[in-house]
């Protein structure tokens, strides 16, 4: 039965499939791997239904742990079993994930360098309804601080199986961002994720938009629209934001006179800074960041608060449009 | 400033009424959001209702009075049930409780003391309430304050290792004006406690951390109501009230269901929850 979604999933162009949430490609990818590899062990904190790895606890119940409602121990844990040689998928909610085990994950995961794989779900303001205790809005300031640590936020669901694959077979620490809401695809039907390379949709003469996760697609309905109005905007993918994909940031910054950087994130310690950190040593260009402006998210439906927050399109082509002024 | 509230309830069907009330207006706040946490809002119920109404003082009106006794609702996704709280003690109008969960509104998805005065301090993520309450209580014992602290906790959230830091603080001070509640329901969000990561002997494990432990039944006024006053009167040891309740009490196809843990009830299952709470 899997391999015939499989077939008619690959037979469909990826622009013409329904959005599927980020979460829901991590827990179909999991159960795939689980079946190829028997050295791969999944362990949660009581939310294996919303991060999606109730499916790999179903078909290997042996190979899943689930941890209770305890987020330090389950990072500890999966340091373990790394050190005995398996590859620990440790799932939660991504401010549990990266916020209550963080000094867990410094010490047991990134100065041990052990093979642990963070992979944490709900990330950003599209979390909704239960609002800023539960919206991660710094985790990837958190995960990028650490030392041996890689940070990836893929765009879509079909990214993400690639980068859930690509990261197994990669040794190392790697923090995974994923989304509860559903997305639309926005890569190619022949995209192939690769750790630290940023996918280049286009390259713009007045702008170019460097983004990440559902700022992706939000980036390119901002540049269609800007090409009406005669703005020639570029849009990247930058789906590891550690290590940055420097030569192609430096191929846009060369082209032109504004970079723009999109993420559902605190515009401090996330991609706005990875990037402007890289450019102003190496080739300073005017940088603006979109993300959340160092507040907290709130409750509401997950559309509204994109727009309550600045983050549509529409908000995106004004910055741009009053940044080129 | 600053009156006690007016007249405590003592009679238990007065609070079992005012428990009730709370009941709709929990159900009737989720299925107005079409989200939120059904089943631990409604377990919890009994005993909040208890603390709330017939042992805190505290002053609507004046929501930072300094003697009032705090409430830590550590298990914060059973806000509906805090907000339905605050809403029957007149913080606020009835009105307010439609605005669960939407943009801008004071009844954020899990509490926000920023947000709504009378919420103690924000909670959500679980694990953190009880830390809060002892260095609550603690401050109130050094300005010589009467004023008490309850939390309540859930019995999944013991799973964390915070909880039990805290309560190796709350017995090494002898925080005796903390009175803490596990809501014993026996679920959490991935299946059954003992299933996803048992806590037994919950009472031996209080006990041995030095706690004065009371299990009652959860829903059991009569028992809720002793187990407040001997708390009130047990000095140089916290108290634990450890409620056996049942998850989405009160309405029959809720109860027991992790499926309701997050769930809110659809516009025909209000209905008949509704009917159900009317009933019982
Ligand atoms: C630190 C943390 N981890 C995970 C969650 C997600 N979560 C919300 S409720 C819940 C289950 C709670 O179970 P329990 O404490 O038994 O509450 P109740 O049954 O009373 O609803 C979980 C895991 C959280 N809110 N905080
Ligand atoms: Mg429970």
């Amino acid at each position: 039965m899997g391999e015939k979604t499989q077939n008619s999933e690959l037979k469909t162009q990826n622009s013409e499939k329904k959005p599927k949430a980020t979460r829901d490609a991590y827990g179909d990818t999991l159960m795939e791997l689980g079946q190829k590899r028997s050295d791969i062990v999944v362990l949660d904190a009581d939310l294996s239904c919303s991060t999606k790895t109730n499916k790999f606890a179903k078909a290997f119940p042996e190979r899943f742990f689930n941890m209770g409602i305890a987020e330090q121990d389950m990072i500890g844990t999966a340091a373990g079993l790394a050190l005995t040689g398996k590859v620990p998928f440790a799932s939660t909610f991504a401010v549990f994930e990266t916020g209550r085990a963080w000094d867990q994950i410094r010490l047991t995961v990134c100065y041990s360098n052990t093979n642990v794989k963070l992979i944490a779900t709900h990330g950003g303001i599209t979390v909704g309804e239960d609002g800023a205790s539960h919206q991660a809005l710094e985790d990837i300031a958190l995960m990028r601080a650490l030392p041996n640590m890689t940070v990836i936020v893929p765009a879509d669901a079909a990214e993400t199986a690639s980068v859930i694959n690509t990261v197994a077979d990669y040794r190392g620490p790697v923090y995974v961002r994923l989304g509860r809401a559903r997305v639309p695809y926005v890569l190619p039907d022949d995209y192939n994720f690769e750790i630290g390379r940023a996918f280049t949709f286009n390259i713009g003469k007045d702008v170019n938009i460097i983004a990440a996760g559902i700022m992706v697609a939000t980036a390119k309905k901002a540049a269609a629209i800007l090409a009406k109005d005669g703005i020639d905007a570029g849009v990247i993918n930058m789906s590891t934001i550690k290590p940055l994909d420097e030569e192609t940031l430096l191929r846009a910054a060369r082209s032109s006179k504004l970079i723009i950087t999109a993420e559902e994130h605190s515009i401090i310690g996330g991609l706005g800074s990875a990037v402007s950190e890289f450019l102003s040593e190496n080739h300073p260009v005017p940088v603006k960041r979109i993300g959340i402006n160092d507040t907290f998210g709130c409750s509401g439906d997950s559309e509204e608060l994109l727009k309550f927050h600045g983050l549509s399109a529409e908000d995106m082509m004004k910055t741009i449009k009053e940044a080129l002024k | 400033m600053g009156a006690v509230t007016k007249g405590k309830i003592t009679d238990i069907h007065e609070l079992q009424k005012v428990a009730k009330k709370v009941r709709l207006h929990i159900l009737h706040m989720l299925t107005k959001a079409n989200s939120g946490h059904t089943g631990g809002s409604l377990s919890a119920a009994d005993v909040a209702v208890a603390i709330y109404f017939s042992k805190m003082n505290f002053d609507p009106k004046d929501p930072f009075y300094k003697k009032r006794d705090r409430f830590i609702l550590s298990k914060g996704h059973a806000a509906p049930l805090l907000y339905a709280i605050m809403a029957e003690a007149g913080y606020f109008p009835l009105e307010v409780l439609d605005h669960l969960r939407k943009i801008e509104s004071p009844l954020q998805g899990h509490p926000c003391c920023t947000s709504l005065p009378g919420i103690e301090v924000s909670t959500g993520s679980l694990g953190q309430g009880l830390s809060v309450a002892n260095g609550m209580a603690l401050g109130l014992k050094l300005d010589n304050n009467p004023a008490r602290v309850y939390c309540i906790m859930g019995d999944g959230e013991t799973q964390e290792g915070q909880i039990w830091e805290a309560a190796m603080t709350a017995a090494h001070y002898k925080i005796d004006n903390l009175c803490a509640v596990v809501d014993n329901n026996g679920l959490q969000i991935d299946g059954p406690v003992q299933k996803v990561m048992g806590i037994a002997p919950l009472h031996d494990k209080w006990a041995a951390f030095g706690w004065h432990v009371i299990d009652v039944d959860g829903h059991n006024m009569e028992q809720i109501l002793n187990a407040l006053d001997k708390a009130e009167n047990t000095k140089g040891k916290p108290t634990v009230i450890i409620a056996k309740t049942t998850k989405g009490r009160g309405v029959s196809f809720f109860e027991g269901k992790v499926e309701y843990h997050g769930v809110a009830p659809s516009q025909e299952e209000y209905e008949k929850a509704v009917k159900e709470i009317h009933n019982g």
